[in-house]
């Protein structure tokens, strides 16, 4: 059976970093709570994952300096959240709902994580033979 | 790495909340400090949160953090009370204390410390996160 590296960690290491990406506008809609006219930000995650799976052609990287098409991507997918309560201010963060959806993302990191870890430990111990 | 921006967005949410409560303390502290003249009275203080839109370069990645745009002073009438013993008060035995709403500067602690807690449990995840990612395929 052939080894494909590229497939080795199959989603996980492109969801790795859609999952870095969200905790970093999580933490900005936290971090903005109380300041006036923020508007909250988001990626949604299951649209992303949709268009994955139905993305046949991918772009390859041959050099250093090519950008990936994944890094660049997620950044067209960052959207204004629907405002459920607007506040006087012009603020749209809930807090309790930025919350959740970061220990959400937090559990998917982890997740996804765990799963590489465990690729890894399979890989290593396919290759000593033991 | 875009988790180590989350160091920063989170650090600036603390350092505006802790102005924040620094104010705070200010108003509470000083609510019942008299002045003989009208004009003397301390005014309450209240920041203005502004978010913070760094473009980083290369791809279109930008980074919101917070910071205090001013302190606004509060511009409310001192209140006038007739204390004609008390020794500032002024020819007509007037003393005048700030306008300060006590129980809205505690209410406004309790939000400020609740979104600085906020912030630390969002670093302290990220933190994890973060360990835990330099750790892959160890052990």
């Amino acid at each position: 059976m052939p080894v494909n590296f590229n497939n080795a960690f199959g989603i996980h290491d492109d969801a790795l970093l859609l999952f870095e990406r969200r905790t970093q506008l999580l933490s900005e809609n936290i971090a903005n709570a109380d300041t006036p006219n923020y508007k909250a930000r988001d990626i949604d995650f299951n649209a992303v994952l949709q268009r994955a799976k139905n993305d046949s052609v991918k772009m390859r990287t041959t050099n250093k300096s090519h950008i990936s098409l994944a890094q660049q991507a997620y950044s067209n997918d960052v959207q204004y959240r629907e405002v459920q309560q607007s506040a006087a201010d012009g603020n749209t963060v809930d807090t309790q709902k930025e919350k959740a959806a970061f220990a959400e993302n937090a559990m998917r990191y982890q997740l996804s994580m765990n799963i590489m870890s465990r690729k890894i430990k399979g890989l290593k111990t396919a290759f000593r033979g033991e | 790495m875009s988790v180590f921006k989350v160091f920063d967005i989170a650090g600036s949410g603390m350092s505006a909340q802790m102005l924040r409560l620094n104010t705070i303390a200010s108003n509470l502290a000083n609510a019942d400090t008299i002045a003989t003249n009208e004009n003397d009275v301390y005014q309450a203080r209240h920041p203005i949160f502004e978010t913070v839109m760094q473009a980083q370069g290369g791809n279109s990645d930008d980074v919101a953090t917070v910071r205090v745009r001013e302190i606004m002073q509060e511009q409310t009438m001192a209140i006038p009370q007739y204390r004609p013993n008390h020794p500032l008060a002024n020819d007509e035995g007037f003393v005048f204390s700030p306008a300060i709403d006590s129980i809205a500067e505690m209410a406004d602690m309790i939000s400020a410390s609740r979104s600085y807690q906020n912030n630390i449990e969002v670093l302290s995840t990220v933190k994890e996160m973060t360990l835990r990612t330099l750790q892959m395929g160890q052990g």
